[in-house]
């Protein structure tokens, strides 16, 4: 069923109760062409665009939970193109327009809001870098604009912007395209559009083994028996070291726990994505009105999806520092998701080096604005067995080859980026 | 909070100290010798495993020594910890 207003009106009659299901449950066949592991985001926008941009629909997605369970539903939903290294900057960006038409594309509304992304800057030296980036961004045609500290006092009123600050700010840069999306309705989405294309959607399917034949793939061992498959697409987050060992593949990433939390909500207070590198906070206010907030990692190596007071009570700190009347409100809830932290802080996003076997992974902090963008791009790479040129560079030898992708310029640390 | 023991100074909370990272990794011996291969395997590749892990940790609010700590990376249970030389016992990592 297309979603009109006319459906809606449709069904408001029959009092919502005869809406058809989104995506059908099957049972898993005993071959497909492509088999993609995880239900999140990533892996459901592969398999969309699989099936509607390169015609092959013989596709399963495996999801060990329930779809979006893992860090699509978890994550403060942060959209935003504003990257310093070329690779970055054109991936993201490409992303990004993605977003712009996704709700079209997909008939399913993901309340993509371009509500603008603010970093603030506090010291000289983070308004050179800011600017420095600002640049290298409109040099690759993505909209950068600097603020005064005027201009981001007019624009976010309850920021503290008096030299009292914990840590007073001094200007910021602000991205107007970027903002924020509907987590869920984002996997739903693509779930719905793959399904009605004629993916199968297999939950509570857990992969536990990848089968070879000599240096090709062949198929994956589940929870629901062995399922053939001539390519197998990884795209299952926090999880990607495990999933590659089973091919006896050792990637350059950790595992690491990210938390966020949200307040009660309350009227519209925010009306933009605020961002500060040293409040190690980022804060955005939810449609349902709660102040949505996140920060740095635990900094432990962790598969938990869930950490510990300290690191929450950081990012509160920062939060608070920032707007002081978060500290009248009540905290609703928070929780924790799992992150594939790599190496030099860029993913990894191509082929494995087993024939067959395809990555999308180690998203680190920033892979839900990456959805749609890293869906397309792994589609193209399993469709071509080769990368698109928009994901070359985040092939898994750059390592290898010393081309590493730094955007920090922080070294070869997992939590430094 | 997670409750390290600190050879030196006793039962402490986890934010007393700094996390160091897979205490697994070994620096090549003779680092003039070996192939490009092991410098991508030390600098780079990780285990990272889900259940025990022999992890660094300095106790950077105390006396700042680096200690060993068997954790489990999927319930954050503490096994162990000791000295950087002590065997915290257990091979499955590696
Ligand atoms: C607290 C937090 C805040 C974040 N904030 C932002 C942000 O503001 N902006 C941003 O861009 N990014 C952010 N991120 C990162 C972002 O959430 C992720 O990079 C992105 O959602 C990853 O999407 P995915 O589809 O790859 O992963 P997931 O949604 O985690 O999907 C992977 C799926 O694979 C499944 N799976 C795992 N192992 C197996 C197996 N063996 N067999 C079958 N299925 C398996 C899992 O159950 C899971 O559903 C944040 C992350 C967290 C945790
Ligand atoms: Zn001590």
């Amino acid at each position: 069923m297309r979603y009109s207003i006319f459906s809606l009106a449709r069904n408001a009659l029959s009092r919502h109760r005869r809406w058809p299901r989104a995506w059908r449950s099957p049972e898993p066949k005993p071959e497909y062409d492509v088999v993609i592991v995880g239900g999140g985001g990533h892996g459901l926008a592969a398999a969309y665009y699989l099936a509607k941009l390169h015609g092959i629909t013989r596709v399963a997605v495996l999801e060990k939970g329930w779809l979006g369970g893992g860090n699509t539903g978890r994550n403060t939903t942060i959209v935003r193109s504003n990257y310093l290294l070329e690779p970055n900057a054109h991936f993201y960006e490409h992303s990004l327009k993605l977003w712009e038409g996704l709700a079209h594309d997909l008939n399913y509304n993901v309340m993509f809001s371009q509500r603008a992304v603010v970093n603030l800057t506090h010291t000289d030296a983070q308004i050179d870098a800011s600017r420095r980036r600002g640049n290298a961004m409109r040099l690759n045609g993505i909209d950068a604009e600097w603020l005064s500290l005027g201009e981001v006092q007019a624009m976010i009123p309850l920021l503290d912007c008096s030299p009292n600050a914990r840590f007073p700010i001094n200007g910021g840069l602000v991205q107007r395209r970027g903002g924020t999306a509907r987590h869920d309705a984002v996997a739903w989405g693509f779930a719905r559009g793959a399904d009605a294309r004629g993916v199968d959607i297999i939950q509570n399917c857990e992969v536990t083994g990848i089968r070879r034949d000599g240096a090709r793939v062949v198929g994956v061992e589940t929870t629901r028996g062995y399922i053939g498959a001539k390519k197998v697409g990884i795209a299952v987050a926090g999880n990607s070291s495990r999933l590659a060992a089973m091919a006896g593949i050792r990637l350059p990433m950790e595992s690491h726990v990210l938390q966020a939390a949200v307040t009660e909500p309350l009227k519209p207070a925010i009306h933009t994505v605020v961002t500060s590198g040293a409040a190690h906070v980022y804060i955005s206010q939810t449609d349902k009105g709660e102040i949505l907030m996140g920060g740095s990692l635990d900094f432990y190596n962790s598969y938990a999806q869930r950490g510990n007071l300290p690191a929450l009570e950081h990012v509160i700190q920062g939060a608070i520092s920032l707007f002081p009347f978060l500290s009248r409100l009540r905290l609703m809830r928070t929780w924790g998701g799992v992150m594939d932290m790599t190496m030099d802080g860029s993913p990894i996003l191509g082929k494995l080096p087993v024939e067959g076997l395809y990555i999308d992974g180690g998203w680190c902090y920033g892979g839900f604005k990456a959805t749609p963008g890293a869906g397309w791009c792994h589609a193209w790479t399993i469709a071509n067995d080769e990368p698109h040129p928009l994901n070359a560079a985040f092939r898994l030898d750059r390592f290898h080859r010393g081309e590493i992708l730094d955007e920090k310029g922080a070294g070869a640390s997992p939590q430094a980026h | 909070m997670m409750l390290i023991t600190c050879p030196w100074c006793g039962p402490r909370a986890h934010v007393e100290f700094t996390y160091g990272g897979d205490a697994t990794v070994a620096r090549p011996a003779a680092p003039d010798a070996v192939t490009a291969e092991a410098w991508l395997d030390h600098v780079y590749l990780r285990d990272n495993p889900r259940g025990p892990h022999d992890e660094w940790w300095q106790h950077t609010s105390g006396c700042r020594s680096w200690i060993k700590v068997r954790r489990d990376t999927w319930t954050h249970r503490v096994h162990g910890s000791g000295p950087p030389e002590a065997n915290l016992g257990g091979d499955e990592h590696r």
